[in-house]
């Protein structure tokens, strides 16, 4: 299923947990810096409001005076699990892209916002690097730093499963008690 | 000196960029073996794509190109701090051309070398070999979220039920797989080692790395149990990126060796899909290429 930004509240409520989906549109990265400064108040000049926040530190470099994203896998999600379930109704997301899952805050979050948490294939940097199609801008750059900055891409089709849906469903959660309970059979 | 330096950086760069071949099938099989219009199907698609689209740019397999630990046979006299000095060049001269990421940070500080070196990076484990001509240099790059989930246990452990024998080391290396689960970018490896102080059971355990996946241990005990391991994991259900599906891990490699009578450790180490060893056989002054390994 294709996913276009601005994403409707009606939309991610559609979705449940193991679905795969494609989004295209805009996609804003974001990692430790930014959800902390978030937290304690800060804000940022860009509207998100419908839009998708990647758990993402890019490979960037500048040809010819353009931005150009040479890697840009997911980073590991659950540092950000303190803050995430705030970030969201703070920028109005619809939905957070990273890799291993978040926690009970950020499930309950996805449930009471209106969002969901996509997985993004761990380690596949050149694959989804390949999906971006144009580096729209940045900020946060000077304060950040690269990795932490918060950059706006153009993205098609980039692909992502559903593993924490606005339902209160969690492949993650799902995936550990079953895989617990076979492993107790086998021990 | 510049003939070795040069050799070092090709190496660094295929490490990065090329996936080994004994990887690259187990994760073909893998890829055949899973259901269809899966989750766990899809996981595996993007990853072979995404080793083919870095060996064709040659580009880093992951942005992360992790922790450098160099592994190298010399001829008795063979000078390893020269070796070490060319090794150090290469390293900071294939972060300047993107082979590696800016991967060094000051631990009190925060701050990034930029280049790959500081204390404790890159590492380098030599051995002498007597009778041997040529150097023989394996390096493997080992990234941070597999390294994340690394698990050494203590036995006996009561809350697991394992006893100071090989069912209670079966016991604790299958506790690590499924917590490692949905972390660490799976399906993974697992180089296990019975045995050791803390630090040497883990630095042994990272060893086992260094065999392909398809060789079989010389102890046929330690051969059922990484047979059984891999079996026992696959039918867990974790699967690709803890998505679900056939494919949990794709080896494990266990070594034993000698213990303190009051301790008994065994040390996990986590190696990601993104699996990237190479090595290379270099005459003695490190100048010629003899041939490739892996
Ligand atoms: S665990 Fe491996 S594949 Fe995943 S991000 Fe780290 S280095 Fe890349």
């Amino acid at each position: 299923m294709e996913l276009k930004t601005p994403i409707s509240e009606d939309v991610i409520r559609s979705l449940h947990v193991g679905d795969l989906v494609e989004i295209t549109g805009v996609v804003h990265t974001g990692r430790d810096a930014v959800h902390k400064f978030l937290h304690d108040g800060g804000s940022l000049p860009v509207d998100m409001r419908g839009g998708v926040l990647y758990h993402c530190g890019p490979v960037m470099v500048k040809e010819d005076g353009q931005w150009v994203c040479k890697a840009a896998g997911p980073t590991t999600s659950t540092r950000e699990e303190p803050y995430q379930a705030g970030v969201i109704q703070k920028l109005g997301l619809r939905a957070v892209i990273g890799k291993g899952g978040m926690g009970d805050k950020t499930l309950a979050g996805c449930k009471e916002f209106g969002c969901v948490y996509l997985h993004a294939v761990g380690g596949a940097a050149q694959v989804l690097a390949e999906c971006i199609k144009k580096v729209r801008g940045v900020c946060m750059l000077e304060e950040f730093g690269s990795p932490e900055a918060v950059w706006e891409l153009e993205v098609e089709k980039f692909p992502c499963v559903v593993t924490m849906d606005s339902h209160g469903g969690s492949l993650h959660k799902d995936v550990f008690a079953s895989s617990k309970e076979k492993l107790a059979k086998l021990l | 000196m510049a003939g070795l330096k040069e050799n070092l950086l090709e190496l660094i760069r295929r490490t990065s960029a090329e996936m080994p071949d004994d990887v690259h099938r187990v994760l073909t099989e893998s890829l055949q073996a899973e259901e269809k219009r899966t989750t766990a199907e899809f996981a595996l698609k993007t990853i072979h794509a995404n080793i083919e689209i870095a060996a064709r740019k040659s580009q880093p397999i992951c942005q992360d190109t992790g922790s450098i630990l160099f592994y190298v046979h010399v001829p008795v006299g063979g000078d390893q701090l020269v070796f070490e000095e060319a090794a150090r060049e290469a390293v900071a001269e294939a972060t300047k051309k993107g082979f590696l990421r800016q991967n060094s940070v000051d631990s009190l500080t925060g701050k990034n070398s930029g280049t790959n070196l500081g204390p404790g990076t890159p590492t380098f484990h030599f051995t002498q070999t007597r009778g041997a001509t040529a150097v023989d240099v394996r390096l493997i790059l080992k990234g941070g979220g597999c390294e994340n989930v690394g698990a050494q246990y203590s036995l006996p452990d009561s809350r697991l039920g394992a006893d100071r024998d090989l069912k209670g080391c079966r016991r604790v290396i299958l506790d690590a797989v499924l917590q490692a689960q949905g972390k660490g970018c799976g399906p993974g490896v697992l180089g296990v080692c019975i045995g050791g102080d803390r630090a040497t059971s883990y630095a042994f355990s990272k060893e086992q790395f260094l065999r392909p996946l398809d060789d079989r241990n010389p102890n046929p005990e330690l051969d059922a149990l990484e047979q059984e391991i891999v079996a026992t994991s696959n039918q867990l259900g974790i699967g690709p990126m803890g998505f679900g599906g056939k494919t949990t891990l794709l080896g494990c490699k266990i070594c034993a060796v000698n213990r303190l009578p009051a301790s008994y450790f065994v040390s996990i180490s986590y190696m990601c899909w993104a699996f990237r060893r190479r090595g290379v056989v270099l005459s003695a002054d490190g100048g010629t290429i003899e041939k490739w390994l892996y």
